[in-house]
């Protein structure tokens, strides 16, 4: 049998199931999307069969493995507002500007003195930033984190309250939970260096954190015989 | 500016203008190329699954009035550099004190079989627990007991006073983070109940140092 010889011009495909596919899976990705913000510092958390979902509403404190402490929030508002009482206490001013820029950003790791500086940078010395130390975390002398957290913590309080109100008079259940706080750390860091900063937490009389770790995903030893 | 194409053979007097007989097929490969660019695109800076995370609580700090509370069935573990972990049960004696032996550190490790395996140590340890709560499982798969029913007995069961182990962990300055996590999740894994994380005091750091220099 002799292979038919094919028409002349260019062989054409339909492409359109293709293209319908591909903006589907264009249109889900971008409704799913959340976008992960550079942080400044990369963290290798250790893995454990926790299978809880770190809420949206939280403030986070990264320890990386040479103990440098990074702070974050995640609530806009409450953010803004404790930067703005940050800058009161320790006497830092801040433009509007910087304080709205401040807001997009993920967590910092600088003393409040150097903030305005590092807000002002641009992304890529951001990342060079010097010094980049970390936030301080000595509760006698220079007690920055403690007060980040006490401040982000109220804010971040007032936040969902109002969100919740708001809800409210709209009829609606609100869907964000309360802000819970989370510590995402090295593998590697001492522990010691863990422990001081859950002493700032515990003096400040939180006990219950979330601690971020990848999935190991096996679960209890009940789930274990179950899949057996 | 715009030409209106004559090829259709305008010149038809009354009779309905047809266009002339073409393909509709437009290029669609620059729109592939674009919807595929975009797919990309949010394929790789999405972040698909929220972090996981481990709920942990710490106690608050005693009151200085409180009686000290003495913990009956305890195991302490002892973490150290290189991933090393020791333990003792009961209570710390520096010396023999009341017809018992001082205390003397035994080692575990981090791997999952072996005769020294961390492991294999709390799921022997916690071996009643499982099948007690096991038991409670089936009959919520049964529909026996409601969850909440479920929930409540099998916090009874952890707290149980007279087999109940509580675990101390603690920590001298070498131990990493990894270490003191992973000895939570075999904790959590073993369904236990009560652990706590405290500071270690001066004798036992001293048997540490014993066993690591």
């Amino acid at each position: 049998m002799s292979k038919k010889p094919s028409k002349g011009g260019a062989p054409s495909l339909d492409m359109t199931p293709m293209v319908d596919l591909a903006f589907l899976l264009v249109t889900f990705f971008m409704l799913t999307a959340s976008f992960r913000m550079a942080e400044p510092v990369t963290v290798d958390p250790p893995s454990s069969i926790g299978q809880v979902t770190l809420p949206d509403n939280h403030i986070m404190v990264t320890i990386d493995d040479i103990g440098r402490v990074f702070f974050g929030i995640s609530n806009t508002t409450a953010k803004t507002e404790a930067l703005r009482e940050m800058g009161e206490k320790y006497g830092v001013k801040f433009t509007d500007q910087q304080i709205k820029k401040f807001s997009g950003l993920p967590s910092i790791g600088v003393d409040i003195k150097d903030l305005p500086r590092y807000i002002d940078a641009s992304e890529n010395e951001r990342t060079n930033f010097k010094p980049q130390k970390g936030v301080p975390n000595d509760t006698l002398n220079n007690p920055q984190l403690k007060d980040w957290i006490s401040f982000a913590g109220k804010n971040a309080v007032i936040a969902y309250n109002e969100a919740k109100e708001k809800a409210k008079e709209a009829g609606q259940d609100l869907k964000a939970e309360k802000p819970r706080y989370a510590i995402k750390c090295d593998g590697k860091t001492k522990y010691m260096l863990v422990s001081g900063v859950i002493k700032t937490f515990t003096d400040l009389k939180i006990f219950q954190f979330n601690l971020i770790t990848s999935l190991e995903g096996a679960g209890t030893v009940l789930d274990t015989e179950k899949k057996k | 500016m715009a030409e209106i194409s004559d090829s259709g053979g305008g010149g038809h007097k009354g009779g309905k203008k047809r266009a002339k007989k073409q393909s509709t097929r437009i290029d669609m490969t620059p729109m592939v190329d674009l919807a595929f660019l975009l797919l990309t695109f949010f394929v790789l800076t999405s972040t698909f699954s929220k972090p996981k995370s481990m709920e942990l609580t710490f106690p608050a700090p005693p009151n200085p009035n409180d009686p000290k509370t003495e913990i009956k069935k305890g195991i302490t573990f002892l973490l150290s550099k290189d991933d090393r972990i020791f333990y003792y049960e009961g209570q710390f004696r520096d010396k023999p004190e009341e017809g018992k032996p001082a205390t003397e550190l035994q080692e575990l490790n981090f791997s999952q079989d072996g005769s020294k395996s961390l492991h294999k140590f709390l799921l022997d340890k916690n071996e009643w627990i499982r099948t007690e709560i096991k038991k409670l499982d089936d009959k919520l798969q049964n529909k026996q007991i409601a969850d909440t029913t479920f929930k409540r007995m099998a916090k009874t069961i952890k707290a149980d006073k007279d087999r109940a182990f509580t675990y101390l962990i603690k920590t001298d300055d070498k131990a990493t983070y990894k270490n003191v996590v992973d000895l939570i999740d075999e904790l959590n894994f073993n369904l236990v109940g009560k652990y706590v994380i405290t500071d270690i005091i001066k004798p036992e750091l001293d048997l540490v140092n014993a066993k690591v220099n």
